[in-house]
């Protein structure tokens, strides 16, 4: 097969083009430094989106991930103050607080999944309504201010995300260990081609003895723990969660998938596809805030236009 | 119902409503406050002033209740207004609009019947629809970082800025900021890019100044919670140049930093506390109580928080 090669190119070019475009604007773009940066602040996204690749690949949706990330957020810091507290030492509290953020994203996660097939609501109404309970619930515990991670052990939490490997970012591996854990899952399992069944004909899954439901709760658990991943990350950046926490990630999310070359109706999608789209998507800001030629009311239609355009270029065969 | 009976309801319900209206003016004030809902740490602390406007007055007046609604979105505030006209039946009413146009025509509904409107913050498109107008400072909120950076490093240097989002409110700031910077040719604004009053969105924004421009000797953060970011991002690309980092706004964290000397960037902000909420309400409760009028514009001015005076600007149980 010729043709899907072709098109899944088309995310690839647009980046390559884009880093052209940055690098001869302003020279500092190429250095090692800015690419850490850049795929740091993607880490986030980019593990979301990974997880989002799955449910859309499945013919469903999660608009909740932006208010889920927020929440996430809020309640292990308050575990882990709550630990601190209770008279643990900075890494145990952290690491507990850690596992708690995991299991709670994936919990979230596992509701959205049954309330869709027991409840047989449709995913967007679910993930509608959750995405402004999270949110909600976030404000509520916060008084609308920040949630703080207290200093002993915002420093036992810190290098989780400032720390580094082999002169990489924790966050960038954590990213490109999701992103091929995420590959192999959707190309390598059963698990993988049933979500993929799934999403291309509902239906002739269920006829093919494939356990729908059980499938579609997986993948929005996986999801959850994805978003749960995500915190763990941003947690220790700040050191706080907000009622501003996430805002918007979902569609951050959605685009970077999209703009990977994954069908919206779901059926087939791409792990590597996603992971592109997700920086693309952080390197147009990159771009825009080390330059001054354009001007800063119109940053946000240069990157729709460039989600239009790269679509475009990646574009299905009828 | 005949049309006689029904003639005299209606003279009976405009007597009832009209004639209990005069009398309260003089002695009890029924007073509404509807305000956005806690979504970000600043209308939170906005929440928190006004209920503590609310616990105060209540203990020192008899013939005053406040009432408190919060609202989510312009719509909302909208509907809360005529409920707090026909069900909480006030007399006096402290609003903070949630956009200025939108609100204009309902609060000017309120007025019209009868009820003393006194606006906050954010004027509205017809100032015939208000009879007194609340508002921070934002020109100051601009001047006196610009004049406070231009002394400290002496008349040159580079300075970076962010902004919040787009609003008259924020372009305000950053023409005050820049008229002052104009002056001191030896300073450079180096750019001002969007951070939206948050602190990830700062924190990228920075990295990539950081990224872009070798030497920084001052950021313009325009914003406490921006700020946060700010430091953040500097503090990880270890990077020494920057002498001072200014916020804004006077937000617990900030000004707790500045009274203990935490960080050698943080050396003064600039007060545009939420607490101008209970100023509001207390001016219009009490000038109603006595059946007085407020002056037409209340300007709270914003003025330069150093180390000095900062106490006076920790609320350490505020939110904000």
């Amino acid at each position: 097969m010729k043709k899907p090669r072709l098109h899944g190119f088309g995310p690839v070019a647009g980046l390559l083009l884009l880093c052209i475009a940055g690098t001869l604007l302003n020279p500092e773009f190429a250095t090692l430094d800015n690419a850490m940066n850049v795929l740091t602040r993607t880490a986030f996204i980019g593990i979301i989106a990974v997880g989002m690749c799955f449910v859309i690949i499945s013919g469903g949706i999660d608009l909740s991930v932006g208010s889920m990330a927020a929440l996430v957020a809020g309640a292990e810091i308050l575990v882990m103050n709550a630990l601190g507290q209770a008279g643990w030492s900075g890494v145990p509290a952290v690491a507990a607080g850690m596992g708690f953020a995991l299991l709670l994203g994936a919990a979230l996660g596992l509701a959205h999944g049954l309330l869709i097939t027991r409840g047989r609501i449709e995913p967007f109404i679910v993930t509608l309504g959750t995405l402004g309970v999270y949110r909600a619930y976030l404000t509520y515990f916060s008084n609308g201010g920040a949630i703080t991670l207290e200093n002993s052990l915002a420093d036992a939490y810190g290098p989780v995300f400032y720390g580094s490997l082999l002169g990489v970012p924790v966050p960038v591996w954590v990213f490109g260990l999701v992103a091929l854990v995420g590959g192999v899952i959707l190309n390598r399992t059963v698990y993988g081609r049933h979500v993929q069944a799934i999403g291309s004909n509902e239906q002739v899954a269920r006829y093919a003895a494939v356990d729908v439901d059980r499938t579609k709760v997986l993948t929005y658990m996986l999801l959850g723990a994805c978003v749960g991943i995500a915190t763990v990350l941003y947690v220790p950046r700040l050191g706080s969660a907000s009622p501003t926490t996430g805002l918007l990630w979902e569609l951050e999310a959605i685009a970077a998938v999209i703009v990977g070359g994954t069908a919206l109706k779901g059926g087939a999608g791409s792990i590597t596809g996603t992971v592109v789209g997700a920086v693309l998507l952080s390197v147009i800001s990159n771009i825009l805030n080390l330059t001054s030629l354009i001007s800063v009311y119109l940053n946000a239609a240069v990157q729709g236009f460039v989600i239009v355009a790269v679509a475009f270029l990646q574009r299905r065969k009828r | 119902m005949t049309s006689a009976t029904r003639r005299l309801l209606i003279a009976s319900a405009v007597l009832a409503l009209g004639a209990p209206a005069a009398a309260l003016a003089q002695q009890q004030v029924n007073l509404g406050v509807s305000i956005p809902a806690a979504t970000h740490s600043f209308t939170a602390g906005i929440v928190w002033w006004a209920n503590e406007a609310k616990k105060e007055l209540e203990k020192a007046h008899k013939d005053l209740k406040v009432t408190i609604k919060t609202a989510a979105n312009a719509g909302e505030q909208a509907n809360q207004l005529q409920d707090l006209v026909s069900a909480n039946k006030i007399n006096a009413l402290v609003v903070f609009p949630f956009e200025s146009a939108a609100l204009t025509k309902p609060v000017a509904q309120v007025k019209a019947k009868g009820v003393y409107v006194t606006v906050v913050d954010r004027g509205l498109t017809d100032t015939s629809a208000q009879d007194a107008y609340v508002a921070g400072d934002n020109t100051a909120f601009g001047k006196v970082p610009a004049e406070y950076l231009a002394k400290a490093l002496d008349g040159k240097g580079n300075i970076v800025a962010l902004r919040g989002i787009a609003t008259t409110l924020d372009n305000e700031r950053m023409d005050a900021f820049n008229s002052v910077i104009k002056n001191h040719p030896g300073i450079k604004l180096l750019d001002a890019k969007y951070g939206n009053w948050n602190r990830d969105d700062a924190y990228k924004v920075m990295q990539d100044y950081l990224t872009r421009f070798k030497q920084i000797d001052a950021v313009w953060a325009a914003d406490d919670d921006m700020a946060v970011g700010v430091l953040k991002a500097i503090d990880q690309a270890k990077r020494n140049d920057i002498k001072i980092v200014f916020g804004g706004a006077g937000a617990k964290g900030m000004v707790k930093t500045l009274i203990d000397g935490k960080d050698p960037r943080i050396q003064a902000n600039v007060s545009y506390s939420p607490k101008f909420m209970y100023d509001a309400i207390k001016m219009t409760a009490e000038a109603r109580l006595k059946g007085e009028k407020l002056p037409p514009n209340t300007i709270i001015p914003s003025v330069l928080i150093t180390k000095e005076n900062a106490k006076d600007f920790y609320f350490p149980s505020s939110p904000f």
